[in-house]
């Protein structure tokens, strides 16, 4: 592997501050290493010259020290954030010829701050789906094993597989009920779900409005303070976008979690839990109490709620926001005799199975006679898991968890719903509720694939969030790589 | 003798009896505003197709709508106006269906809780009386675009500049009694969003359309079943809507039919509503709360500030200009119809005769203007120059009479009275020896009329008054010319 390869984000900032490599090379470095790892299928779109033009740029901000905080660093981003002039089709088939003409705030923020752009990473469809599985363009492989193609984790594998293939620096994602957290668990990276608001969704194609919440995937709990540090900011033009500055998170890095109080909520250890998750849970526990938190147990009743109230209304918001594909602006359009015609073979034609299954539940529950019944009834239980949190967050700063029941699971061996469904059950809680949340590796299970931790905290305590992870990180001493790599 | 005579408005014989007509309104006022509800774009009338549409507008994949803070304040101003509760906390909802001129495949409009609460207005009726009809609520919505489908033989085009406009839905309560209360009504409403400027009430342009609820019912019986009238856009076509609508409805009760809920079209060539759409077909809009917007919170602080700088309202100005102006009941609502209307008069009335000025307002400006088919904005005769005219009769310049060719004269030209007066030489006679030297030679010119007169032929006056205005080219002071004739002729 190249020597550029092995910096990480923030190791990479300060070679490049010290003028030890340039953007270019590392630039080139990602490229070549994009093409090496070409059968992950983690990139949809890459835009080399682009990338070389704006690594040129950095390299001279780096030499007359005019440099911004993400000077010359290449990254990849999730094909769910709008890029101007580069194609962008959220892994759809009816985007698959969409090229937009604005950016993201999201994305536009990293270019401000001289981050350089490799390319478009796949997803799920529309980020509907946990194990990168219903991307138009097929599968993305998670690079850890070898000889059998596992799931990178969705909706976000792309971002995760490319970052633990070091292809990307780090890369954005978006997080709906666990599209950061869960590949990252997967694929042995770190992922940040910000609080709600925090990132302007501006530009971003929508899923599920009430949740969806960009944020980073990176190789470590520093890259993603660095990476949240420049993604989130207050944006007028995103009416839930939230007024209230965040802290520089690199200043919250050597905190520590001395005296701080961990919760342990007891919903969150019943069975299904892979043995190997719960060893490295109960491992995490002691690395922290070692490390001098406290540990309370806790109880949040309502979370096993948490799932079905998700697969309510994040469909009934998807069914609305996905109605705008309709062939008759943008898109693909099949042509046809009538109107509804139209929509039928354009809508019929361009979104895949499990898109269509969530227009379909979300229809169905807000359908006059079944709104009351299903999605009312959801908003309200969303509250009392909202509460459950509030409660908690009265005696307790951080709520650790396993970020998902097991580790990464073979390509193509979860056929029904349902079952995949059940791989967002830890990660869905602090996505109604809004909650900031990150999941990083503590270890390995006996087939050799990664195990995240999910921490949980308050709302707007990113702060605090990144310390008590870095604390996690630095005891969990995770340093494996993947073997799908760019040798 | 004709039954049907004697009914009253709102009343339809059939031939078992009399039904009467319930009536609710739906009012849909574009707000004027620059820009529109939730996109920066334009929201200007008449641009070239396609001209006005922001990537919010066109729903491009991640676009955000924004609220609008300007449109929020006229509806809350328009909610003032109509007495009407506030809400300090409203949402905003999807209304979900697929249009190909409906980019988000929602519409975003407030369903459960409206901006505006209850509320009601006082409406004048023909007879000089005037009753109440409640207001439901007054809510927030985005128009739809224009589908086109008369611009190729196969394919329907789409004009996307209405998208996103910000509309006013003013829902009455249905509390309307005839077709002549519902004129009444949207008169009323038209004429209260021109006073605040919320809405420029222009029906033409489509800035102000009206669903008409209709249904029939016998005298003290329950409200029966109600068809609504979609998207009237006249005052005239809203009457003949509702009555013909409401006789419909009769015919089919009386046949013993029974009236299908539905939405319904009114044909403006046979003056005959006909079915648009059964409610079995109607749409399952599915509303929900729009995630993408926060629920709308107003300050009272910011409310108070609106009421405090709200305009003096039509029933208020009325009761001000009958006591100041000493005008009737009957010209104020007349006057106070329109705001562009009472600011004419007040700046006209200005120190002169308040009921002659109205007068001269109401009768011939405004017969003038009809004749002549211009809007009242397009009146060639300005405020200052009808109260000069005014002020020429009052203080005995020019006859009453004379003032009518000024008059004629200034709708040409635009002149002032007193340039025109000057030019033509038109002031009044009102010198004593001039009009006695005039009666002198109509006396000495007429001796047989003069004996017939003396003889007692009392109805010969108007004669002698006749030939002296005749002679003086009707500039005699008509006043002096009565007089000095009556004292000569004995």
């Amino acid at each position: 592997m190249s020597e550029l390869l092995k910096l990480d984000l923030l190791g990479a900032s300060k070679a490049l501050k010290a003028k030890s490599i340039t953007s270019v090379e590392l630039t080139n470095a990602y490229l070549t290493a994009i093409e090496k790892t070409s059968k992950l299928g983690a990139y949809l779109e890459i835009v080399s010259d682009h990338a070389l033009e704006m690594a040129k740029a950095s390299d001279k901000r780096l030499a007359n020290n005019t440099s911004r905080a993400l000077e010359g660093l290449p990254v990849g981003v999730k094909d769910m954030f709008c890029t101007k002039g580069i194609k962008t089709t959220a892994s759809s088939k009816i985007l698959e010829n969409f090229c937009p003409p604005y950016e993201s705030t999201v994305t536009q923020n990293l270019w401000n701050d001289g981050a350089v752009m490799l390319g478009k990473l796949s997803c799920d469809e529309f980020a509907m789906g946990s194990s990168n599985e219903t991307a138009a363009k097929g599968n993305v492989i998670n690079p850890w094993l070898k000889n059998i193609n596992m799931s990178p984790g969705g909706s976000s594998g792309g971002s995760a597989a490319a970052v633990a293939a070091r292809s990307a620096l780090a890369a954005t994602g978006t997080d709906t009920g666990g599209s950061i957290r869960q590949p990252a668990a997967f694929c042995g990276i770190t992922g940040l779900k910000p609080t709600y608001g925090r990132c302007s969704r501006w530009g971003i194609v929508a899923f599920s409005s009430s949740l969806d919440q960009a944020g980073p995937l990176t190789r470590t709990v520093s890259d993603a303070a660095l990476m949240l540090n420049s993604m989130a900011s207050y944006d007028k033009k995103d009416s839930t976008s939230v007024n209230s500055l965040m802290p520089d998170l690199l200043s919250f890095l050597d905190k520590g979690v001395k005296g701080k109080k961990i919760g342990i909520p007891e919903e969150y250890t019943q069975e299904g839990i892979s043995d190997d998750i719960v060893k490295f849970y109960q491992k995490s526990i002691n690395w922290l109490k070692e490390s001098g938190a406290e540990i309370i147990p806790i109880s949040l009743p309502h979370t096993k709620y948490a799932l079905p109230v998700y697969y309510i209304i994040a469909p009934a918001e998807a069914s609305s926001n996905l109605a705008r594909y309709d062939g008759v602006r943008y898109g693909v359009r099949k042509e046809a005799e009538t109107l509804d015609q139209m929509y039928e073979q354009t809508r019929g034609n361009g979104f895949g199975d499990e898109v269509k299954r969530r227009i379909m539940i979300g229809t169905y529950v807000l359908s006059s006679g079944y709104y009351d019944a299903y999605y009312l009834k959801a908003q309200k239980v969303r509250r009392l898991i909202k509460e459950d949190f509030d409660n908690v967050f009265t005696n307790v700063d951080y709520i650790l968890t396993p970020s998902t029941p097991t580790t990464a699971f073979q390509l193509g061996t979860k056929q029904d719903p349902l079952t995949m469904y059940l791989n967002d059950i830890f990660t869905v809680p602090a996505s109604l509720a809004g909650l900031p949340a990150i999941s990083l590796p503590v270890g390995l299970d006996n087939s050799g694939l990664p195990i995240g931790m999910q921490l949980i905290a308050n709302a707007f305590d990113e702060p605090g969030l990144i310390s008590t992870a870095k604390s996690l990180e630095q005891s969990a001493e995770f340093n494996f790589i993947a073997d799908g790599v760019a040798k | 003798m004709n039954e049907t005579l004697q009914l009253k408005p709102g009343q339809v014989q059939g031939q078992t009896g009399i039904w009467e007509m319930v009536i609710g309104l739906e009012i849909h006022a574009q707000i004027s505003s620059k820009s529109k509800l939730f996109s920066g774009a334009s929201a200007s009338f008449g641009a070239e197709a396609n001209s006005n549409v922001s990537l919010v507008d066109a729903a491009m994949p991640g676009m955000l709508p924004v609220i609008n803070e300007y449109c929020v304040e006229q509806a809350v101003k328009t909610g003032l106006a109509l007495n009407a509760q506030i809400n300090n906390v409203s949402v905003f909802d999807r209304k979900n269906y697929f249009y190909a001129d409906l980019p988000q495949g929602y519409q975003i409009s407030q369903f459960t809780k409206p901006i505006v609460g209850e509320g009601e207005i006082i409406i004048d009726l023909d007879d000089g009386n005037h009753t109440t009809i409640g207001i439901e609520r007054l809510h927030l919505e985005q128009d739809a675009g224009k589908s086109l489908h008369d611009q190729h033989p196969s394919k329907s085009f789409i004009d996307l500049n209405r998208t996103g406009v910000a509309l006013m839905e003013i829902v009455s309560k249905p509390d309307i009694r005839s077709p002549q209360e519902a004129g009444a009504y949207v008169k009323k409403i038209r004429s209260i969003l021109r006073y605040v400027g919320a809405c420029d009430g222009n029906m033409e342009e489509g800035s102000l359309r009206a669903d008409c609820n209709v249904s029939v019912r016998r005298s003290g019986e329950d409200f029966g079943t109600r068809c609504e009238i979609k998207n009237l856009n006249s005052i005239r076509f809203i009457i003949q809507a509702i009555q013909s609508e409401a006789e419909r409805q009769v015919d089919i009760l009386e046949a013993g039919g029974k009236i299908d809920q539905e939405t319904r079209l009114f044909d403006t060539s046979t003056g005959e509503t006909r079915s648009m759409r059964s409610k079995e077909d109607a749409h399952d809009y599915r509303y929900f709360p729009d995630p993408d917007l926060l629920p709308l919170e107003l300050k009272e602080s910011w409310v108070k500030e609106i009421k405090d700088k709200l305009p003096e309202l039509p029933d208020i100005l009325k009761k001000r200009l009958i006591k100041d102006f000493g005008i009737t009941s009957y010209d104020a609502s007349i006057l106070v119809e329109e705001k562009d209307y009472v600011d004419f008069y007040q700046k006209a009335a200005d120190g002169n005769d308040g009921k002659l000025t109205a007068n001269w307002m109401i009768t011939e400006l405004f017969g003038a203007l009809r004749k002549e088919n211009l809007s009242f904005s397009e009146s060639p005769i300005s405020s200052q120059n009808l109260g000069e005219l005014v002020s020429l009769i009052s203080n005995g310049t020019i006859s009453g009479k004379i003032a009518k060719d000024v008059f004629a004269e200034m709708m040409t030209n635009k002149n002032s009275p007193s340039e025109i007066v000057k030019e033509k030489g038109l002031e009044q006679v009102s010198d004593d020896t001039a009009i006695l030297k005039l009666i002198n030679q109509v006396i000495s010119e007429n001796d047989d009329k003069v004996k017939d007169y003396l003889g007692g032929k009392d109805k010969l006056f108007g004669f002698f008054v006749g030939q002296v205005m005749k002679l003086s080219q009707g500039k005699a002071n008509p006043g002096l010319v009565n007089k000095f004739l009556k004292e000569n002729l004995k």
